[in-house]
């Protein structure tokens, strides 16, 4: 049992040597894909972690929104309509939702000013996202001055700043009272901006969306599937500039790798004619070339996979902060919970892992098999 | 020390933190529906129908409640020029607001 594992740690010390040769491009190789391997991961595990609470949250949300559209556009609705919406058989309440954006000239970020029924909200009080109170600098009991319809200031103070644990659904809120909405935007009493819907059994909401459409012509029923769909499509990882990104990157690489795995130099092929003439079988020298690709490759992907859980789940994805955040002046701060897809993390694997192990092999089987007099002449 | 023990060392480091990794992951579905209870107590009281990603524009704020993510739609130079405009992928064919049920007459 210990000859042929002392074998294999034979053919191993030897193929670190050999890996040690050349050391500088070994070193080389095995840096670029980690971080190739890095970059994949960290991409998998950000979209499926953000996938993930999408589903999990939005299920919370209302089981329909119903927008009305004037010549093509988003238009308030007038609430009136919500009580025949009612009146429709399956559906179970309809609440009236107002709200709106407040672009702050002061920081140049984008708001969501909302109305929140919750009796402990106070009038002429907010309670502000994580976001908010950052940007704005501004704890619990302070005042903030927001521009009314009029051009004039109008003062909130800050009664509560919303839990740091929803940042996710939370940080650029304002919640104040439909008074307040109304007063702030001049927000025309009867209106709001869409109605959501809540129905008994969501097996019958396609059939309350038509008898909505039919009803109400100007309106676009909006399912809560489809709000989980559009989250779905979105964190398509297959989609978007990202991935033409990476498919450039990938494919240097994979041209890389090819050419180095493949290309054979002369030391080489003088390397594997000597081990040949001293006694070496062919399948000797391929258990070699077997282990310094597997050596190499396991050990980028094991970095990698690691490196990309430690920056996606314990730094927030910083490295792609820049391009998340965009044009944005207000970015939520959250911390991912961690999410691990083993048939991705297996195809991660198959894909980065064995071609490149598979493309050593290939052309070392064929110097392996040609006369050493020749490989060494060669 | 031969070389075949340091690697296979290493590798096995590597290994152990790989399976570390994946207990990490599995042990944080506590820490998971703490945090998600008071996000989905705000998304269940208001009725909200979006995370708060990209706060740019109305529609990466709010996407799934945007027209379609449509060039020229605030003014007539106003191409889709939000960087987030180039990570979020165009809605799949039929796209998510393109009337789904049968029995509903097709929108804008």
């Amino acid at each position: 049992m210990r000859a042929p594992i002392q074998r294999y740690r034979n053919i191993l010390d030897f193929a670190l040597s050999s890996l040690l040769r050349r050391k500088g491009r070994n070193l080389a190789l095995i840096g670029v894909y980690t971080l190739v391997v890095f970059v994949i991961a960290s991409l998998i595990f950000f979209v499926q972690a953000l996938k993930r609470e999408a589903r999990e949250l939005l299920v919370q949300a209302p089981d329909m929104v119903v927008q009305r559209m004037v010549a093509g556009r988003h238009d308030p609705v007038p609430v009136a309509q919500a009580e025949a919406i009612r009146a429709i058989r399956g559906v179970e309440e309809v609440q009236a939702r107002l709200w709106g954006y407040y672009y702050d000239p002061v920081f140049g970020g984008n708001l969501t000013v909302m109305a929140s029924e919750d009796p402990s909200l106070a009038a002429e009080a907010v309670w502000i996202g994580q976001g908010v109170a950052r940007s704005m600098r501004v704890k619990e009991g302070d005042l903030i001055s927001l521009r009314g319809y009029g051009g004039l200031p109008i003062l909130f103070t800050v009664q509560k700043i919303l839990a740091g644990e929803s940042e996710l659904v939370s940080s650029d809120l304002i919640l104040m009272s439909p008074t307040d909405v109304r007063a702030l935007f001049n927000f025309p009493t009867g209106l709001a901006t869409d109605l959501a819907v809540t129905a008994g059994n969501p097996r019958e909401l396609p059939t309350i969306a038509a008898k909505i459409v039919e009803q109400f012509p100007d309106t676009r029923p909006i399912l809560k599937s489809e709000v989980l769909r559009t989250y779905e499509a979105i964190f398509d990882w297959r989609g978007g500039l990202m991935v033409v990104v990476l498919g450039s990157a990938i494919l240097a690489f994979i041209i890389f790798a090819w050419d180095k795995a493949t290309g054979l130099s002369a030391e080489e092929r003088k390397e594997i004619g000597i081990l040949k003439s001293i006694g070496w079988e062919s399948s000797d020298v391929l258990l070699l070339k077997f282990w310094e690709g597997s050596v190499v490759s396991l050990t980028a992907f094991l970095s990698g996979v690691l490196l990309a859980y430690v920056h996606v789940f314990f730094f927030s994805a910083s490295l792609f902060e820049h391009a998340l955040k965009g044009w944005s002046v207000l970015f939520p701060r959250y911390q991912l919970v961690p999410v691990l897809d083993g048939y991705q993390l297996t195809v991660l694997f198959f894909l980065t892992v064995l071609p490149y192990t598979a493309a050593t092999l290939v052309p070392i089987w064929r110097a392996a098999t040609v006369d050493p007099d020749a490989a060494m002449r060669s | 020390m031969r070389k075949s023990t340091l690697c296979l060392s290493l590798l096995g480091v590597q290994a152990a933190l790989f399976l570390g990794m994946l207990l990490h992951a599995r042990s944080q579905g506590e820490r998971a529906v703490r945090q998600r209870q008071s996000s989905a107590a705000l998304v269940r009281s208001l009725g909200l129908t979006d995370l708060c990603l990209f706060t740019e524009a109305r529609y990466t704020r709010h996407p799934a409640m945007a027209d379609r993510h449509a060039a020229f739609q605030d003014h007539p130079m106003g191409l889709d020029h939000f960087p987030s405009g180039s990570l979020v992928a165009p809605p799949t064919f039929p796209s998510p607001h393109a009337s789904p049920h049968p029995a509903l007459p097709q929108h804008p």
